[in-house]
């Protein structure tokens, strides 16, 4: 499968984490650790450090690049980020990185409807915006 | 399409204003180009909610922009810092982050931003004019920037923000154009009890279930008899986008562009009706407390966004002569502040058990005191929303007439459900 590259990036591999609700980053996910931080949202307490991340849809405070920044330069990021549309909010905090010189993680624009098909599966992202889907069956 | 820069852009990204005006217009373009817009747009003003610390690297990144020789191109307001640089509260943060977090609210000084330190820069004088373009961020500002002053920006976030004030302009997209802004949900609300809508709880109540409701929409509050005054709108605004990612909505008959529904239509139909109904207004309520134990408190915390001077009024109405037994934080900004500071009104109030909390908040930076299992007491759609994530404080929701006579006995009360 092909998706649209948002913010071009490191290739990578990782476990999806399908969030099945919108999330604020800021308030969301503590940026010192890369859990998610919000007791309301149906994944609290999991990290998304080394994850393909995929994103139904974004809420909430106007400092999420600031913690997606912080996340990068600790190392704690996410592998990739699946977004259903860009989010100007969440993407500068790679922008900015990249301005400060840390590699980031590549975003990519993917309709949420496709998210189904990556839940328990181990994701190999392309920085040309490929992604490439393999079962995790007996490995986890 | 292709982002296309004017020369006088070019030149800028390519250094002709230094490396921190470079690299600022570096940011732009490339949201511009992320985002599909166009071109870039001057702009009027900018609030930057990029000065709160969130970790070493946001510092780093202001005082690149410094080193670069950045100056803001704009009048520039800044929103809250993680620091109370007034006074008036101590913070827990530790000495690293400390010491960072005054670094970074230094850098924002020295790149010509305004020290307003607050959350409610359209209530300490920055006003921007109806249809002007302006790159705000801190979502409750955004939202009611858009919608209660009609001035034009979308949700900029950190760095961008002041991106935007440095270079001086912004992509042009979203809220931005005029087509844009036409409401296409109707939030209609004529069919509940008058009685709640006249009450102290019914816009943070409304604003949060709006968010949850409306995403990321464009809509419009339908059947509201008068206007509710500027801090409902306020509250309204700051639940609703904490809830969701509205950055405009209007009222009916209200909000500058909507002097009537279909003026905020477009004179299109809707693509959605929500008929608000009271089952879903207690839900909504209910939704706001989290607190599994419903018999303590240990905090109350008011002003997010930060306190007018009309709530301040209110505030001392409710407190009277009595003294809290359980501390109240009110948060505010230093404009509001100098205000209170003028006929001794903040020692009456500190006297009697309230702490004002200035140039920050107490879910932003560690203030209230690291309790287990602790509960807090909030009229605030905002802070119901982020403090357990943010403070690790159980919430439970009230009016601030209900957060005033806890914090008195010390024990959560409620007024007879209406």
């Amino acid at each position: 499968m092909k998706a649209e590259v948002l913010v071009a990036g490191q290739p990578a591999e990782g476990h999806a984490l399908v969030l099945t609700a919108p999330i604020s980053f800021w308030g969301g996910v503590n940026p010192m650790t890369g859990l998610i931080a919000d007791v309301r949202h149906p994944q609290h307490g999991v990290s998304i450090s080394g994850k393909v991340l995929c994103l139904p849809g974004t809420i909430g405070s106007s400092s999420a690049a600031a913690v997606l920044l912080e996340l990068v330069s600790a190392g704690l990021a996410p592998a990739a980020l699946v977004l259903h549309e860009p989010d100007a909010i969440l993407l500068l905090g790679l922008i900015v990185a990249q301005e400060m010189g840390h590699a980031t993680p590549t975003a990519l624009r993917l309709d949420r409807a496709e998210f189904g098909e990556f839940v328990d599966a181990k994701l190999a992202i392309g920085s040309d915006g490929s992604v490439l889907i393999s079962p995790l069956a007996g490995e986890i | 399409m292709a982002l296309a820069l004017s020369a006088g852009q070019q030149a800028i990204a390519n250094g002709a204003h230094g490396e921190g005006a470079a690299m600022a217009m570096r940011i732009v373009a490339a949201t511009a180009r992320l985002m599909g817009a166009p071109s870039l747009i001057p702009i009027a003003s900018a609030h930057i909610d990029g000065a709160l610390y969130h970790g070493d690297s946001g510092t780093l990144f202001a005082e690149q922009l410094v080193l670069g020789g950045g100056k803001v191109a704009v009048r520039a307001t800044l929103n809250v810092g993680s620091l109370d640089l007034t006074g008036c509260s101590k913070n827990r943060l530790p000495s690293h982050e400390h010491g960072m977090a005054r670094r970074m609210m230094d850098a924002y000084r020295t790149l010509g931003c305004e020290p307003s330190w607050t959350c409610a820069p359209y209530q300490a004088g920055h006003r921007p004019a109806l249809g002007s373009d302006v790159a705000w961020g801190e979502s409750n500002a955004v939202v009611f920037c858009n919608s209660v002053l009609g001035a034009r920006t979308n949700r900029y976030g950190d760095f961008l923000d002041i991106a935007c004030a440095i270079s001086g302009f912004a992509p042009y997209y979203g809220l931005h154009r005029p087509e844009n802004r036409r409401a296409t949900v109707v939030f209609d609300v004529s069919g509940l009890d008058p009685a709640f809508l006249g009450s102290e709880v019914a816009w943070p109540i409304l604003g949060s279930l709006y968010g949850r409701e409306i995403g990321d929409a464009v809509g419009v509050v339908a059947g509201i008899a008068a206007h509710p005054g500027e801090d409902a709108l306020k509250a309204f605004g700051a639940a609703s986008a904490s809830a969701g990612a509205v950055g405009l909505f209007h009222v009916a008959g209200v909000t500058p562009e909507a002097p009537d529904l279909a003026t905020a239509l477009h004179h299109q139909p809707p693509e959605a009706v929500i008929k608000v109904t009271a089952e879903m207004i207690a839900d909504s309520r209910r939704r706001l407390s989290t607190a599994l134990d419903m018999d303590r408190i240990d905090a109350v915390a008011i002003g997010s966004p930060h306190l007018s001077i009309a709530e301040f009024d209110r505030l001392e109405a409710l407190i009277g002569k009595r003294r809290l037994k359980v501390t109240l934080y009110a948060c505010t900004g230093r404009h509001t502040l100098a205000v209170l500071e003028k006929n001794g009104r903040r020692k009456v109030l500190e006297a009697s058990g309230v702490v004002i909390v200035a140039d920050t908040c107490v879910v932003v930076t560690p203030i209230l005191p690291d309790i287990a299992g602790a509960v807090l007491m909030t009229n605030s759609g905002k802070f119901a929303h982020y403090a357990p994530g943010n403070t690790g404080y159980g919430v439970i929701y009230g009016s601030m007439a209900e957060c005033v006579e806890s914090a008195v006995l010390g024990r959560p009360v409620f007024e007879a459900a209406a």
